[in-house]
């Protein structure tokens, strides 16, 4: 499987160069094909479009701000950074993009009941949000590593009415609770919807799920070209499955002067199991299957699929989004990785310089958007997709920062 | 070719390699064999097992764990074959492990170690070409599952593009027993006779002699997995070849 072969006898489509596809049990095929008959539909009516682009804007709070962060730019000496703001928005990340799209959908499809799988749990209160809005029945499952990281957000998703069950098995992380949905979906595959939440999984989620969230670079784009007067230099997003950066992403990738720059988690070191870092050199990630898809797979010699480790519950993912793949291999876009120090000072230092706490995982785009804006010029223009707001990873960050005591000593920002 | 099903219904076993080791595995096999099984279906232990459940999905981590790899699962096909030449031998695995091999090298690799057929749980037909070009190469049968929600239109590729026998589901869902067959099963077999006159082997939730006939009135073969991969957890490794064959006897109602 170097490169895929289809059968040629039959008909296949999701394809992104040699990544994407479906690889599942049989059961769910009719189920897929369903998805992508109604999403067609979906795409081609304007009648949904107009009441997606009616709740982004009334209830979501699009567009989100194109921000110059002016005094993070200055002190760094290099170039002027900007900040696309979706940590803005409801529930506080992008996430409610697609929840709010596939919402929608699951309605329009007669599903009643609702399924999904969250890591850091912005996709499980996304999804149970989506779900209260609607009126519609709601299960959200997630690992018990990343229920005990991510509190807040396992009470906010009850708050709102969702079903949370927790997911020991494997490492008890994003991997494990998308394995458990999948069996939820295998099993009452015809009353539910499974709303996936990141650009990953079989045919069509990794377009659909890509199209909810191409808002983001359509917006950004058009802020540059009236706000700013141009184009970015570079756009930096950080990739877990990777939904925020493709939709960050998407818009700008014919702009072949805006180089598109990809941050894993490099968690605290490169052996495997260490991370979550698909495409770095040393990491033990290669081209595989796994959980409906060909992509990039941590993976051992033998082709079981390894644990990861981050600091940011959103980047703990074994597997990555195939059209990553495909913009990886095409060297359209680069992807670096950042460790959870780098992160954790990167939070630090924007709270400090501009009052803006971000996620875990943003922090990591945020890290890597630093080191690059210091190399650039001043006349350079770099954009950081701030894909969600810290409030949720307060206890991971007193725990990891000392917040403890008194903190006005900044020697903990490091980089800045 | 020693996929075949002479005393209906036939019994397919399915036995995660590795668990509780790989000599056991050979063991149980043998002995499933010896007691009436008519195909092995050995299955290669994965890390994310996501159409499996709690039984198979535990006996794959411990195995997993144990370090069980492809080549050693291809290592146990070989010694079941010079064993008992007359059986029918399946591989069953989930992609990746197959991926990371590659594919043509386990293709071919499975042909030398005398399997008969391949059954990739999360293969469809729609993306099989390599595959099924491989299969064919080294005369090996393809073996696609169908399932009640598979329409007429996937139930035609799946009985065009398979070889030995069609692996009918008999419910949705994932593995594991049930107190009985589901409804689902009947009429899914009677779709598929239409496009297929191969045999047709009918799984998930097959546990005792009372469901194995209940298969037989409508399909050509059972498969039972959970509940052998379930005895073998309990019973432990002494004692579990004797074990399973004495259930599969009773399958048979010896």
């Amino acid at each position: 499987m170097a490169t895929a072969v289809e059968n040629p006898a039959v008909q296949v489509a999701g394809r992104f160069g040699a990544y994407g596809g479906r690889y599942v049990p049989e059961t769910l095929m009719a189920a897929l094909e369903e998805l992508e008959a109604a999403y067609a539909v979906a795409q081609d009516d304007p009648a949904f479009h107009a009441e997606l682009d009616g709740l982004l804007h009334h209830y979501c709070g699009r567009p989100t701000p194109l921000y110059f962060a002016k005094r993070m730019s200055e002190q760094l000496g290099g170039a002027k950074i900007y900040l696309k703001r979706e940590d803005l928005l409801h529930t506080g990340a992008h996430k409610i993009n697609n929840a709010l799209g596939q919402g929608l959908l699951a309605r329009r499809m007669g599903k009643q009941r609702i399924i999904a799988e969250t890591g850091a749990g912005q996709h499980g209160v996304a999804t149970a949000t989506v779900c209260a809005l609607l009126g519609l029945e709601c299960v959200i499952y997630m690992g018990e590593e990343d229920m005990r990281r991510q509190e807040l957000n396992v009470y906010r998703m009850r708050l709102l009415g969702a079903d949370v069950r927790g997911v020991a098995s494997g490492s008890a992380t994003l991997k494990d609770a998308i394995n458990e949905a999948m069996r939820d979906w295998v099993t009452n595959v015809r009353t539910t919807y499974y709303v996936l939440g990141s650009a990953l999984g079989a045919h069509p989620y990794p377009t659909m799920v890509r199209n909810f969230h191409r808002v983001i670079s359509i917006e950004a784009r058009k802020q540059f070209l009236e706000e700013v007067g141009r184009l970015p230099d570079a756009v930096v997003a950080c990739v877990g499955g990777g939904s925020n950066a493709i939709g960050a992403f998407y818009e700008f990738i014919p702009d072949a002067s805006v180089k598109l720059v990809g941050v894993e988690a490099g968690g605290r070191g490169t052996a495997l199991g260490e991370h979550a870092a698909r495409f770095q050199k040393t990491g033990g990630g290669l081209p595989g299957v796994l959980q409906g898809t060909y992509s990039y797979v941590l993976q051992n010699d033998y082709g079981q699929v390894a644990t990861t480790h981050s600091v940011s519950a959103g980047l703990d993912y074994a597997s990555v989004g195939p059209e990553h793949a495909m913009l990886h291999d095409s060297g359209r876009a680069e992807y670096v990785s950042c460790s959870d120090e780098e992160a954790l000072k990167a939070t630090v230092a924007l709270s400090r310089t501009e009052g803006i706490v971000p996620a875990l995982e943003s922090a990591h785009a945020v890290a890597e958007g630093m080191r690059m804006a210091a190399r650039m010029g001043k006349d350079q223009i770099l954009m950081i997709n701030l894909s969600g707001r810290g409030d949720k990873d307060m206890g991971i960050m007193a725990r990891e920062l000392n917040l403890q005591g008194a903190t006005k000593d900044s020697t903990i920002a490091g980089g800045l | 070719m020693p996929i075949a099903f002479e005393t209906k219904p036939g019994i397919v076993a399915y036995l995660t390699a590795g668990d509780p080791d790989l000599a056991t595995t050979r063991d149980i096999a043998l002995a499933a064999i010896d007691n009436g099984a008519d195909v092995i279906e050995l299955g290669v232990p994965f890390s994310d097992p996501l159409a499996d459940g709690p039984v198979i999905q535990r006996a794959s981590e411990r195995a997993v764990a144990r370090g069980t790899r492809l080549t050693d699962v291809l290592g146990i096909a070989a010694e079941l074959r010079k064993a008992r030449p007359a059986c029918g031998l399946v591989l069953f695995s989930y992609l990746n492990p197959v991926v990371r091999m590659g594919m043509k090298e386990f293709c071919t690799k499975a042909a030398e170690v005398g399997a008969d057929g391949v059954l990739l749980t999360d293969m469809i037909v729609e993306e099989a070409g390599e595959y099924l070009a491989e299969m064919s190469a080294n005369e090996l049968a393809p073996v696609f599952l169908a399932a009640p929600t598979s329409p007429d239109a996937r139930l035609k590729a799946i009985g065009e593009n398979s070889k030995g026998f069609v692996y009918a589901i008999s419910r949705v869902g994932i593995t594991g027993t049930r107190d009985t067959v589901a409804s689902d099963a009947p009429g899914l077999v009677e779709r598929l006779r239409k496009f297929t006159t191969l045999p047709i082997a009918v799984g998930f939730g097959i546990s005792n002699a009372a469901h194995v006939k209940a298969v037989g009135e409508f399909a050509d073969a059972a498969v039972i997995g959970s509940a052998l991969v379930a005895l073998i957890e309990k019973t432990g490794p002494t004692d579990a070849a004797t074990a399973v064959g004495s259930f599969i006897a009773g399958l048979r109602g010896r």
